[in-house]
């Protein structure tokens, strides 16, 4: 027996109390879907979890009422302390219900349950507190005394990770005071479910949050709403472009969180061991399917050999396996979907020259699996290289000169994040100021916190998720409220003005629902 | 005997040079009553990406310039202004049909709008940015950095304080722009030029085009080495089609903004064409 055989350690899931089917969860209430149901699975076995409901566009509608009526009769009138005591309360429902909610998460999800239980789970609980505190301090948010709410959020988010992407989202929309409909990835709707099981345990007032489960053309009627004044979405960029398409000539605000292709700079006087650690970090955390993964690892080339045998015997001590086990480091790939994806650019890597190297594992019989992987002899214009792959594949270029690295750094059409690993501050100053990424890590990687500001340059979408900018995405100075309303050209001041008995809310809804009607007219 | 005037041609502003536009084309600048001025360079889609080009190969220069150096630069645009007063009055005063009041009126909110925004030049980045308590041993910082180049299609109904309110605030940063004049209004545009070219901004950093805003826009922004759009003078064109163009390659965009107050002075302006970068650094164990 070597020394990386262990005895199983799975985490009971006897503390999950699932149903067989799941409701949306629309103005406090979980009630059926429109759509026909689809059952989400464990991506580790392939076996059936639950059934989920799949929303409708009038189901869609429904939510976005929910939250509309929230906003206008509640949230918007409830003093931000009152608003942060149900933030707080949600944070401290998600600790108690910390470990349940890991294990549902990596059962639906895939990721070992060690990241899920460290990781995702303890985020969440840290998000929402954070921003529960903001709730009652808006006037510092940086946008002037008495900032405004926006109103009702349409957010969608990614499956890689599931509870934590709601959490992102939610939290700073609540405590600016907006209301919430969020669509979770079709197949990672399970944790939402129990989190909306702790809104009510924690009362939070009927139609404040709203969750409808479904695939692409439920996010699309969600974001398409005419009702709604802000639209954040975590995803691909492809898709992120579509959005920002159908919201372009409507007065919704909108946030993009979307692909990278990181490039992971270690020099040559980097502290080695933990460069190795960082790297592994970097990419094969959370199987890979990190938008801001460190996919493209630039080395300098007098320790490149070295670096790619140390990492070659790190990554042979990981164990892939049983996501629930408490010793696996790589779990199950989130979908069979994905996992052609990621075969597919692998192949086309070796197709276009790149030595490929796979970690020597096991891989269970059922279920989707993708054993670490790395490309080394990578030339820039490799698709490996470009393409992000959302998956444990690294990709290895060199590097002579710090000019070299920032060039090879820079070369692509994201700007999500990148890491530098040196002993010299000076250089990691410098290195950072030319890299085009919203996010550096010096010496270390894939650190997230939520006072920490989170975001891209370029294709990587515009917006920041975190801090004090994460809240300012919620928010709009109170000077230019009716300015906003204002700007966008002549049809929205011209229904203002129709609607102007009517109050502001509806006037901004009239407003919205004209640039809408305009934003379709543009692209037929 | 009265002297014979010597009028002046008035031309594009590309990479701190001022080319005819390639395409040989002009356009008459008439005053408010109608009579010809002069005839301006109608700028084609060939000009554009020209002008593309000059701002990018300009953006490494200017955004790495300090803040205090960008501040002085844009201070002394408005130096130069200041004495070339009278020019600006009078080209103002012919092509809108102004009191002369109302056009120095223009002029000196012109040039109190490149003090305001020199000043914030190398202060930005303190209201803008902040350090992040993380849990962990991390130094952990977000500061604002240039989006690098901005394509502005100028208000129309200004000729020179629309321009320099959009243009401005784009350079405090750090951006370098690409902007379109007003169609109708393009003299005192042309002028600010010159005065650009002698007042230490270096060439590229600001390229000037006259002509069509509805032939040339769209070019902008669908080019996909534009980063952002500002379309605060597009409420007239079909700036919901360039809005939907400039999300091809996920630019930043500002929409139209109407009326006297359009493009008002405001910290926003300088922001939006802004990207904050978060570091995270690793503190040692001691």
């Amino acid at each position: 027996m070597s020394f990386l055989e262990y005895a199983p350690a799975p985490e009971s899931q006897s503390i999950l109390h699932l149903k067989s089917d799941y409701g949306l969860f629309i103005d406090g209430e979980f009630v059926e879907g429109q759509g026909t149901p689809f059952q989400t699975i464990s991506p580790a076995t392939e076996k059936h979890i639950a059934n989920i409901a799949h929303a409708s566009e009038a189901d869609v509608d429904r939510a976005v009422a929910a939250a509309r009526r929230a906003y206008d009769t509640t949230w918007s009138r409830m003093s931000g302390s009152d608003r942060g005591k149900y933030l707080f309360r949600i944070a401290r429902l998600v600790q108690e219900r910390a470990r349940e909610l890991a294990v549902a998460e990596t059962l639906d999800n895939g990721k070992p349950i060690k990241e899920s239980r460290d990781v995702d789970v303890p985020l969440v609980a840290a998000w929402f507190f954070y921003y529960a505190g903001w709730a009652d301090k808006l006037d510092h948010a940086g946008l002037g005394a008495n900032p405004a709410s926006l109103g009702v959020a349409a957010q969608v988010i990614p499956w890689n990770f599931p509870l934590l992407m709601l959490a992102w989202k939610i939290a700073p929309a609540l405590a600016a005071g907006n209301t919430v409909v969020i669509k979770p990835a079709e197949t990672t709707s399970l944790s939402a479910m129990i989190f909306a099981e702790i809104l009510q345990q924690a009362d939070l007032p009927a139609g404040v949050v709203n969750i409808v489960t479904g695939a692409g053309e439920t996010g699309s009627a969600l974001v398409n709403h005419g009702d709604v004044n802000k639209v954040a979405f975590t995803g691909s960029t492809a898709v992120g472009r579509m959005i920002a398409r159908s919201t372009a000539g409507t007065d919704k605000r909108l946030t993009l969180e979307l692909g990278g292709k990181a490039a992971n700079i270690v020099f040559d006087d980097a502290p080695i061991d933990q460069a190795i650690e960082g790297i592994v970090n970097g990419i094969f955390f959370n199987q890979g399917h990190v938008c801001c993964a460190g996919s493209r690892l630039l080395v300098q080339e007098n320790i490149h050999d070295e670096v790619i045998e140390r990492l070659k015997a790190r990554l042979s001590t990981l164990r892939l396996g049983d996501p629930l086990d408490k010793n696996t480091d790589i779990g199950a790939i989130n979908s069979r979907e994905q996992l052609e994806r990621i075969r597919e650019l692998s192949d086309i890597g070796e197709q276009e020259g790149a030595e490929r190297w796979t970690a020597d594992c096991a891989i269970p019989e059922n279920g989707f699996w993708f054993a670490p992987t790395i490309f080394t002899n990578v030339s820039t214009s490799n698709r490996i290289a470009r393409d992000e792959v959302f998956g444990p594949v690294l990709s290895v270029l060199t590097f002579r000169t710090p000019a070299e690295a920032i060039a090879k750094a820079n070369n692509t059409p994201y700007g999500l994040s990148a890491g530098i690993w040196t002993d010299k501050g000076s250089r990691i100053l410098a290195v950072a100021d030319k890299l085009r990424a919203g996010v550096i890590w010096a010496n270390t990687f894939n650190r997230f916190d939520p006072a920490s500001p989170f975001g891209g340059y370029k294709e990587s979408g515009y917006g920041r998720e975190g801090g004090r900018h994460g809240l300012a995405a919620y928010l709009k100075p109170a000077a230019s409220a009716s300015a906003i309303a204002a700007a966008p050209a002549k049809p929205v001041t011209a229904a203002k003005a129709q609607n102007a008995s009517e109050g502001a809310a509806a006037s901004a809804r009239a407003a919205s629902s004209v640039t809408a009607a305009k934003a379709k007219k543009a692209s037929k | 005997m009265t002297r014979l005037a010597v009028p002046k041609t008035y031309k594009l502003y590309i990479g701190g040079k001022f080319p005819r536009s390639e395409s040989g084309r002009t356009y008459e600048v008439l005053s408010n009553s109608g009579e010809f001025l002069a005839n301006a360079a109608m700028a084609s889609r060939k000009d554009a990406r020209d002008a593309v080009v000059a701002a990018r190969s300009a953006v490494s220069g200017w955004s790495g310039a300090t803040g205090y150096n960008r501040g002085q630069v844009l201070y002394r645009i408005a130096e130069l202004l200041e004495g070339r007063r009278a020019q600006f009055v009078a080209e103002i005063r012919d092509v809108e049909g102004v009191s002369a009041a109302a056009a120095s009126a223009q002029v000196d909110e012109a040039i109190d709008r490149w003090v305001w925004y020199a000043g914030w030049a190398d202060k930005y980045v303190q209201v803008a940015g902040n350090a992040n308590a993380v849990s962990g041993p991390y130094f952990n910082i977000s500061v604002p950095e240039p989006t690098g180049v901005v394509a502005i299609v100028a208000p129309q109904d200004s000729s020179l304080l629309g321009l320099v309110s959009a243009v401005a605030p784009a350079l405090v940063a750090g951006n370098t722009v690409v902007v379109i004049a007003s169609e109708k209004l393009p003299l005192a545009a042309i002028s600010l030029s010159e005065v650009l070219a002698t007042s230490d901004v270096p060439g590229g950093v600001v390229n000037i085009l006259t002509g069509s805003p509805a032939e040339i826009a769209p070019w902008l922004a669908s080019h996909a080495d534009v980063n952002a759009i500002d379309l605060v003078g597009a409420g007239s064109l079909d700036w919901i089609s360039m809005q939907v163009a400039a999300a091809d390659t996920l630019k930043r965009v500002f929409t139209p903004e109407n009326g006297p107050d359009a493009a008002a002075p405001a910290l926003g302006r300088i922001t939006g064409f802004t990207e904050t970068k978060t570091v995270w650094h690793t503190k040692g164990l001691i």
